[in-house]
């Protein structure tokens, strides 16, 4: 595993101690689990949840979210202008 | 008369004849944790004002009027903080709306009150991983009180609390409550709504009651149960009367024996202790069945992989843009990474990591996809178990609650300590984990659980086996 590449994937930035470990640790963990590797699962369905499938659908009008924009920005680090501020994206 | 020793049941009847009265017990619970609770670490905050507000229009002749119910710190409550355990949130959030499970309850008349210590985004089963401060076992304060609901166990355990909420994603409810010595309850995956839950995996989290008799779960189960328009996965199925099954016969009930849940690595005292209780049940008329759920040794690294992926995508919304903290930094993706990696604790980091490389180009069907197969393996165990039994009994935890520190620098080893829950998230079933008796470790008496596994929404046969035990039990 290239830690470093995963790292930045995830938008994370590790200090070299922690990447260090973190690669050594994972390194475990993904060791134990290739134990799944020794499983015959020739024609199995996967499944991504336990619950039935099935669609949910309502009519399609607007039911605001329940939030007004003065509470959407309420936890926000940085507001300007209403809107969420952040650093610059355009040089 | 102390109210934080009571039950719900106990607190609903003493309402009743007017020996109290909501504001009145608030009070004293709040007494009661500024006295006891900074030895157990059980809360990160509580309000008392704004749950005297709150008590002021509750209506006594609800269900669950009048009952003040401690809150696992990653559910929203308006007005109320939630940090998820995290430095990332903590002082930094303050929720803008209450989670469906919240407006349910306060319908039925509860009040919200305090905020419980947990695992840092509910990942980890010892509590250790909390980003704000640890948190201690009421019955050996130097042993852990389970996790990743280990806050929501210990001050139910400690009696500063009357009942709690917590949340379940591979046994966050049932081995902290097996742990701590207190009722905890794990409904069926769309048992209970997740909107307002801040998510760790979706398609194994669930919300459920942490309490001290199971009349008391299924009190809360009851209110908290049904569909909600906000989370699409949450079932439209009818919401029995759940605690009309309290008081109900067992006579007849077929129990399961797995073998695989009483093999190596069980704590022998422990394993005595549960299967005193499983003969407890056949003396109340429960058919004791021996069942195989055969891919069980599988169930860990399953997990594993699909909670850390789901995690990796859930956490990807801490970014420092709408909430939480932000580092400072010149550019945005220098401010993601620099926010994210100052933010997260250890525990989060590593299982973001394994979470992305799963998930990663290349590496996706190598894992994820076959671990989503074997899960289909692990589902399929238990429906051909259930066509045999009613319900399934076993132990919660392989060994009793260990010291602080103890275990924290081995992350696979804790891991493994999960093998009797984490089964029960991937086949998306229903459990409950009651108290059955102690184990003596170092002179002190530490709870042990008796795991009960109920079939997709069968929570009332759990319920009503759980309380014909817990009566026998005495």
């Amino acid at each position: 595993m290239n830690i470093r590449q995963v790292a930045a994937l995830a938008r994370l930035e590790l200090t070299d101690e922690e990447a260090g470990r973190y690669e050594e640790q994972v390194g475990q963990i993904l060791h134990y689990v290739e134990q799944l590797n020794a499983i015959d699962v020739t024609g199995i369905e996967p499944t991504a949840h336990a619950g039935a499938l099935f669609d949910v659908v309502r009519e399609d009008v607007a039911t605001g979210g329940g939030l007004t924009r003065e509470e959407a920005l309420s936890n926000a680090p940085m507001v300007a202008q209403d809107q969420f501020r952040l650093p610059k994206v355009v040089e | 008369m102390n109210p934080a020793t009571l039950s719900i049941t106990g607190l609903r009847a003493a309402y009743a004849t007017g020996d109290l009265t909501p504001a009145e017990v608030l009070t004293s619970l709040a007494a009661e944790i500024d006295s006891r609770d900074p030895a157990i670490g059980g809360y990160l905050s509580h309000d008392l004002a704004l749950a005297l507000a709150d008590a002021k229009s509750v209506d006594l002749s609800k269900p669950l009027g009048g009952v003040p119910i401690a809150i696992k710190d990653l559910i929203n409550v308006k007005g109320h903080p939630c940090s998820c355990a995290s430095k990332i949130l903590h002082g930094k959030y303050t929720s803008p709306y209450d989670a469906t499970v919240i407006r349910k309850l306060r319908e039925a008349g509860a009040i919200p009150f305090g905020r419980t210590n947990m695992d840092e985004f509910a990942m980890g089963s010892s509590n250790e991983n909390s980003g704000i401060q640890p948190c201690r076992n009421p019955h050996d304060p130097e042993r852990i009180p389970g996790g990743s609901s280990g806050g929501s166990a210990a001050v139910v355990a400690a009696h500063t609390a009357i009942a709690a909420l917590g949340t379940d994603t591979g046994g966050s409810i049932r081995q902290p409550a097996s742990h701590c010595g207190i009722v905890g309850l794990k409904p069926t995956y769309g048992r209970v709504s997740r909107y307002g839950l801040v998510a760790f995996a979706s398609s194994l989290d669930q919300c459920g009651p942490m309490t001290k008799t199971v009349a008391d779960a299924a009190a809360m189960l009851e209110a908290m149960s049904g569909v909600c328009d906000r989370d699409s996965t949450c079932l439209d199925a009818p919401v029995p009367r759940y605690t009309e099954e309290i008081g109900k016969e067992i006579k007849g009930l077929r129990i399961g024996l797995p073998a695989e849940y009483f093999a190596t690595g069980l704590d022998p005292a422990m394993r005595e202790r549960v299967e005193t209780a499983v003969k407890t049940l056949e003396s109340l008329g429960a058919e004791i069945v021996p069942v195989s759920l055969p891919n069980t040794a599988h169930a860990v690294a399953t997990y594993y992989i699909i909670a850390t992926a789901e995690a990796s995508s859930n956490l990807a919304r801490f970014d420092g843009v709408r909430y939480g903290h932000r580092a400072q930094a010149d550019d945005l993706i220098g401010m993601y990474g620099k926010t994210r990696d100052e933010g997260f604790g250890e525990e989060v980091k590593r299982r973001i990591i394994l979470g992305t490389y799963v998930l990663s180009s290349g590496y996706y069907d190598a894992y994820y996809l076959r671990a989503q197969k074997v899960r289909t393996l692990i589902r399929r165990d238990f429906e051909q178990a259930f066509e045999q039994v009613d319900l399934i009994a076993s132990p919660v935890s392989p060994v009793p609650p260990f010291k602080l520190g103890e275990k924290h620098s081995d992350p696979l080893a804790m891991y493994l300590a999960d093998i009797y829950t984490i089964s029960a998230n991937l086949a998306g079933i229903c459990g409950i984990s009651v108290p059955c008796g102690t184990v003596t470790v170092e002179g002190k008496e530490l709870p042990v659980g008796l795991q009960l596994l109920g079939k997709p929404f069968g929570e009332a046969e759990l319920i009503r086996a759980a309380h014909a035990y817990e009566v026998s039990r005495g």
